[in-house]
């Protein structure tokens, strides 16, 4: 091993090591402790100057919640006179949230509505990724084993298509694309935006996927044709199970990528109907300008899912990035 | 009665098999790769000649295209009588900039990866949050570095402050210094990344040479060299790939972080040829699909670099 395992090294090495490590981590991470510090103050701190001190009360929850489209708790005497006047207002105490015009029911209890599109950033995102993982994993599935079982003419030069396709810089296809998408009446839509990325990440899925099936026993496909076995029966029944840590490295890597996706989402949609989180955080910039203390929770709202996807698959994540090169 | 013949005969009296399944073989790996190759050719492969041919015209993204040959890349280059495109010539030198201060991400992440191999308490979770940084959108990194160089408040004038320096208007306010900025927040995160790779490399470092390199003598920095970035060499590969692009596509972050400011001097080619097409301050559709050409051509040396690696290793694995 390299360097030298600590454990051989003399005890005050160790301690020093030890002891250093979190002092590492910590100035690593310093900008985003410093977004974690203001997403939790008050916006009082920041007209006070106060923007790197402790915070002078914890407002995390109201900030979280303002930036969620939550925002002040309506006292309960105005909800009544609401209710008296006839508003339809937090009718349900079980509904887990209403939407009205200038407020939302949590569960049975009325809040200002604050504004925010953030929800909906966050649901476009999701709509938008989900379908793009399957759809990519599923084409390049398919492309990776044609191109990994079998022998024909073009075969390498397909791959090495795919493969530069997915070296090309963004910008080339920007004109055509967006064209595209405009004649195909897509353009502002979720579907626009799936089917260009489902496209573009194929190439990358396809590298990955045909590398893999190349690792896989071949024998294993030999025997199976010898009992005649149909080549789809093959593909389904003997190769795809065997490639599920592929697909799952695949599927979390492609989940980040396309969630942290901004170029795309800038150029191919417009407005909270259909535009993910990243492009959606900054129109929050410029309905909140300058306040720190929402543009941050927001911000750390939007970065959650990878974040949670990364560390509940570890594993395969980093599989996925060292393209199954680095063993 | 006849006895039949021991071999069986090759007559037309057995059932004729389909045509699909005499030719299973020669079909199938067409079939499956139908669907890829289709959505790849219409978004990607396509969209490459739809860019040098839209490059030759002037076009607002709407109406005709009126054909103008050559001329986008005569204003862009400055051929003739007319002076190189300032903007261009900005974006241009930013790229470079970009493309050698990114690389290096590779030689920061080789040494925090060689800092946290090691197996004491704790050290996976370690490794997940140097790792960190990778995982969130650059658009979030962006925002989060833009407060952290904020001028007077943010905390990178405050520790600088401490020092006596002080950046007028702040670092990205600053046009000397904004391009370093948002390149220091982009190594951010490309660092994390290296590491990562060469983490996963130093774990399939052969323990055996390390140990014979260690009796014959080998210490430190001459078992770094000799011993171990040898056996990294694919790790520094893709490093180097992902490193590169990475660079040559820089958007999101001087699309959040100053959005090409101040005066123009964050401008990358990238950035310059989006404005171009799709800003307000008009659709100059040919104009950016030139620029984009050129981008192109910058990253084609590499592209080719890469894939001819590839190929010597394709044709090795055989």
């Amino acid at each position: 091993m390299f360097p030298t395992p600590i454990e051989k090294r003399p005890r005050s090495a160790q301690i020093t090591y030890q002891a250093f490590l979190p002092v590492a981590l910590i100035v690593w991470l310093l900008p985003l402790l410093a977004v974690a510090l203001f997403s939790i103050k008050p916006d009082a701190d920041f007209t006070n100057g106060n923007y790197w001190g402790a915070p002078s009360s914890f407002e995390g929850f109201v900030n979280y919640g303002k930036a969620f489209g939550v925002g002040e708790r309506i006292p309960a005497d105005a909800v009544q006179n609401a209710i008296a006047a006839g508003v339809p207002f937090c009718s349900s105490d079980w509904l887990p949230r209403e939407r009205f015009e200038d407020y939302i029911c949590l569960f049975g209890t009325a809040y200002d509505y604050s504004g925010s599109n953030m929800p909906r950033y966050l649901w476009n995102s999701l709509l938008i990724t989900i379908p793009t993982v399957i759809g990519a994993v599923a084409l390049s599935c398919m492309a990776g084993f044609a191109l990994g079982v079998y022998k024909f003419k073009g075969n390498l030069l397909i791959f090495f298509i795919f493969i530069a396709g997915n070296f090309v810089p963004f910008q080339i296809l920007m004109v055509p694309v967006r064209d595209l998408t405009v004649s195909m009446n897509l353009y502002d839509t979720k579907l626009g935006l799936v089917l260009f990325h489902v496209a573009f990440q194929t190439g990358f899925c396809t590298l990955f996927m045909r590398n893999f099936i190349r690792a896989l026993p071949f024998p294993l496909i030999e025997a199976a044709r010898v009992e005649g076995v149909a080549e789809w029966r093959i593909f389904l029944y003997v190769v795809l199970p065997l490639m599920k840590p592929a697909l799952a490295a695949l599927a979390v890597l492609i989940f980040t990528f396309i969630w942290n996706d901004y170029f795309w989402a800038v150029v191919l949609t417009q407005g909270p109907d259909a535009q993910p989180v990243t492009a959606g955080i900054t129109e929050f910039n410029s309905q909140f300008r300058a306040a720190y203390h929402l543009m941050s929770a927001g911000s750390i709202v939007a970065a959650l899912p990878p974040v949670a996807m990364f560390f509940l698959m570890q594993k395969h994540f980093i599989a996925g990035l060292t393209l199954g090169a680095v063993k | 009665m006849s006895v039949s013949p021991a071999v069986p005969s090759t007559d037309a009296t057995q059932p004729q098999r389909s045509w699909y399944k005499r030719n299973e073989i020669a079909i199938t790996p067409w079939l499956f790769l139908l669907p890829a190759m289709l959505f790849f050719a219409v978004y990607v492969i396509i969209p490459i000649g739809q860019s040098f041919w839209i490059s030759l015209h002037d076009w607002d993204g709407l109406g005709e295209k009126t054909w103008v040959g050559t001329a986008n890349y005569e204003r862009l280059l400055g051929i003739g009588d007319q002076n190189i495109d300032r903007k261009f010539e900005v974006s241009f030198w930013n790229n470079l900039r970009w493309l050698v201060l990114y690389l290096l991400a590779i030689p920061a992440g080789l040494f925090i990866a060689l800092f946290l191999n090691q197996t004491v308490t704790g050290i996976r979770l370690y490794k997940s949050l140097f790792f960190f940084p990778f995982v969130i959108s650059q658009v979030v990194v962006g925002l989060v570095f833009s407060w952290f160089y904020l001028p007077n408040d943010g905390l990178f004038d405050v520790i600088t402050g401490w020092f006596g320096i002080d950046i007028r208007g702040g670092v990205l306010g600053n046009p000397n210094t904004a391009t370093y900025g948002i390149i220091a927040a982009g190594l951010w995160p490309q660092t994390a990344y290296c590491m990562i790779l060469y983490l996963t490399g130093l774990n399939a470092v052969d323990p055996e040479q390390v140990e014979a390199a260690r009796l014959d003598g080998a210490k430190g920095r001459k078992m770094l060299w000799y011993v171990i970035l040898p056996q990294l060499k694919p790790a520094t590969f893709i490093a180097f790939v992902v490193t590169i692009i990475g660079a040559l596509r820089s958007f999101d972050l001087i699309s959040v972080m100053t959005n090409g400011g101040p005066f123009g001097s964050t401008r990358v080619l990238s950035f310059y040829m989006f404005e171009e097409s799709l800003s307000e301050f008009g659709f100059r559709m040919g104009y950016g699909a030139a620029i984009a050409v050129v981008l192109f051509f910058i990253m084609l040396g590499f592209i080719v670099y890469f894939l001819w690696s590839m190929y010597q290793d394709e044709k090795g694995a055989r």
